[in-house]
């Protein structure tokens, strides 16, 4: 069997979510039974900096880092982040950014992270009860259902 | 497949994991991009954790319990070994009676640290035992065999990592280990433990003794494993390298080592002998390519531009097909900055509205250097601030000199800024000097640690304080303020300005918690308040 290995890209600026996003997404496909790893540089994103985080799954993965312009999809939560990250795209790569999202109907702006794992969804074979078990050991309780809510917000928006 | 076995883990993680596995009696340490989360997992797991006020005193009581017959542990990063180094040396030769793991992590790429200096060198010198994990499973099966290994031969034994082994995320399978073994007791060896030469000399005999076996037992352990049948290209590496380089040629034969000090050269021959091209993928320093060279081993090196920086599958690829053409550098993110309202802020800009010249440490507040700020000067380790201060005003002409300040956190004065200040008081410069403490009362720059001026514990309970304004005056000096530097910026401005005109020695501590701390660190306070108003098992 081939083992194709589909590299995600999460990126955005400290405080946006980037590495909660990645834990969820990792956590999601590690529980439908994908061989997973997940790679990221902190240790300053609490003030303000850039922050990228690097999810590969597939049957074997091997290193964590996903080879520069091999990213299969970019989510970025900050508009102005999505330039200094395009390069890490493939040719035929899915760009996942804030615009696809009418801000105005997230009921909690902070979820915007969440929002936009909604739209990555609906390109990966990943049941949503996965997804839901991987908010819920990622996030408080108190979170759980805005952030479910915000989550189907993504899977179901209009992105064509 | 058994899900309750399987987690998904950080290298941390899975370390903290391996050590309750062990029943480690003590893990110890100094805070430290990428090491930090081991012993703070370590504590929430139960397990007993102490910051120290830095990592030669986190070596000292790791290497006391070991002494006593625990099993012990001591994190950090790679620059906290230097600082530990001392200690490192002498008790290699001294050995332990228990287990003592020491935890480096390395930062190749300088994600969050000043150097990318390459901790293998410290094994060798010192002459202990180092295994290199590839992946949170490795970090969770090496620590179990490092302690093996250390009880076994009763000597130090370093674990090293990098930030992609630490940090990146990878499936573990968690087993059954071995848990404590017996409880520590005394046992006296006076010849052993106390290092007068007379003594010393015989263990340095004894060291080598028994890097002798531990070599020849690495020869055929099953930390270092071999791979494929191809004979044209063989790749000989370690650590997280191994992983990009099986990325980048799948097929061909892998010689992966696990031990990398002592190394297995005879097992490393034989390998290399089978191939028609043999390539040694390592990062940072040619730690491996020196020790084979040296050991008479044909093989390729990589060229020095990758030295420099992590290395990844591409740049594999690249060492792979010799190609050395400058590699395009990668657009420029965002710089951190310090947050809105961070109390460091207002230093800064009183900093460089007095044209101060400032000698500065490391920290959040190493931020300051960027503009808006632009007011720091120099940087080189946790502590440099006060001596280099000093240094500054002892040499410049006096209109210079009586604009020199040190500014250093209040972690890094408890790290290493003590002596500094008692250095200040016993060569005092001409001019006088003025040190600056900014206490945000947490360790911010590493994600907001306790440490002994917090009053409290990693586990963020009560325990002794250090205060500085006391141990600044307990030193004589003359000067010493408080302020809080949101409150009373003009105040503070208006100090400073006046200390700056004394020939005297002077230490400011601005005071105001850091703003992500500031609301955990009201919570602490009303649990430790309803701890000393009952009885329960937490009250101090
Ligand atoms: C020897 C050594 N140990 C650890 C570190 C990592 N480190 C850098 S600064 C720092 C402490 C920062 O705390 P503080 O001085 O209180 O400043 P803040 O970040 O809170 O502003 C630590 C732990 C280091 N650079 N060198
Ligand atoms: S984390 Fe705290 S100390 Fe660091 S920049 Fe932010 S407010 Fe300042």
């Amino acid at each position: 069997m081939k083992n194709q290995v589909i590299n995600v890209i999460i990126a955005g600026l400290g405080g946006q979510g980037v590495l909660k996003a990645s834990d969820i997404l990792s956590d999601a496909v590690f529980r439908a039974g994908y061989d997973v790893k997940k790679s990221e540089i902190h240790g300053m994103s609490q003030r303000g900096g850039s922050v990228c985080s690097d999810v590969r799954f597939g049957k074997k993965v091997l290193s964590p880092m996903v080879p520069v312009g091999e990213a299969d999809f970019l989510v970025v939560i900050a508009e102005d982040q999505v330039e200094v990250n395009r390069h890490q795209l493939r040719q035929s790569g899915v760009l996942i950014e804030p615009k696809l999202i009418d801000l105005k109907t997230l009921k909690n702006q902070k979820s915007l992270n969440v929002a936009l794992l909604g739209i990555l969804s609906r390109y990966l074979d990943i049941g949503e009860e996965h997804w839901k078990e991987a908010i819920r050991s990622n996030l408080p309780e108190k979170l759980h259902g805005v952030n479910f809510d915000t989550f189907t917000l993504g899977r179901s928006a209009k992105t064509d | 497949m058994n899900q309750t076995d399987r987690k998904l883990l950080s290298g941390n993680e899975a370390i903290a994991l391996a050590m309750c596995g062990c029943g480690v009696g003590l893990g110890t340490g100094y805070p430290g991009t990428p090491s930090t989360e081991i012993l703070e997992n370590f504590g929430e797991l139960g397990g007993k954790a102490q910051w120290s006020p830095n990592e030669k005193v986190a070596f000292e009581v790791a290497l006391g319990a070991a002494y006593a017959g625990a099993r012990a542990v001591v994190t950090m990063k790679h620059v906290g070994l230097n600082v530990a180094a001392d200690p490192l040396f002498t008790a290699a030769y001294t050995g332990v009676s228990g287990a003592l793991l020491i935890v480096s992590a390395d930062d190749p790429g300088m994600a969050s640290s000043q150097n990318e200096q390459d901790n293998r060198h410290y094994a060798v010198a010192a002459g202990i035992p180092m295994l290199e994990p590839s992946d949170s499973q490795e970090a969770y099966d090496f620590t179990v065999a490092a302690i093996e290994i250390s009880e076994r031969w009763r000597i130090p034994v370093m674990l090293r990592l990098t930030t992609r082994i630490c940090h990146s995320k990878t499936i573990v399978r968690l087993r059954e280990l071995p848990g404590p073994k017996e409880s520590p007791t005394f046992v006296r060896d006076i010849q052993g433990r106390v290092m007068i030469p007379a003594y010393a000399r015989p263990a340095h005999h004894r060291l080598r003794d028994k890097l002798a076996e531990i070599n020849a037992w690495n020869e055929s352990s099953t930390l270092n494993q071999r791979f494929g049948e191809e004979s044209t290209l063989g790749i000989i590496t370690s650590g997280i390298s191994y992983v990009h380089a099986k990325e980048a040629a799948p097929t061909v034969s892998m010689l992966k080592l696990g031990m990398t000090y002592p190394l297995p050269l005879d097992f490393i021959r034989s390998f290399a002998a089978c191939v028609d091209r043999c390539v040694v993928i390592e990062e940072g320093d040619p730690y491996l390519v020196d020790s084979l060279r040296a050991a008479g081993i044909g093989f390729e090196g990589k060229s020095n531009i990758f030295r420099f920086g992590e290395l990844n599958v591409g740049r594999v690829r690249k060492i792979l097909k010799g190609d050395d053409t400058p590699e395009p550098v990668p657009p420029r993110g965002k710089p951190p900055q310090l947050c809105m309202g961070c109390p460091h802020r207002t230093v800064f800009e009183i900093l460089h509205k007095l044209d101060c010249i400032v000698s500065g440490d490391i920290g959040c507040y190493t931020l300051g250097v960027l503009p808006p700020f632009e007011a720091m000067d120099t940087c080189v380790c946790m502590g440099a601030s006060i001596g280099v201060g000093l240094g500054l005003r002892h040499s410049l002409p006096f209109e210079q000199a009586r604009r020199v300040v040190s500014v250093i956190g209040d972690s890094t004065f408890v790290h290493s800024g003590i002596t500094g200040l008692v250095e200040m008081v016993y060569n005092p410069p001409e001019t006088g000097h003025v040190v600056m403490i900014l206490d945000n009362g947490t360790t911010a720059m590493t994600g907001l640690q306790e440490h002994p001026g917090t009053g409290r514990t990693l586990g963020h309970r009560q325990t002794g304080k250090v205060i500085y304004e006391d141990l600044a005056k307990a030193l004589g000096i003359q000067n010493v303020h408080v302020i809080d530097p949101s409150r009373d910026a003009e105040g503070l401005k208006t100090t400073l300005t006046d200390a700056l005109q004394r020939k005297e020695l002077t230490v400011i501590i601005t005071r105001r918690p850091c703003i992500l701390a500031a609301k955990k660190i009201i919570q602490y306070e009303k649990e430790a308040m309803h701890c000393e108003s009952c009885s329960c098992e937490h009250a101090v």
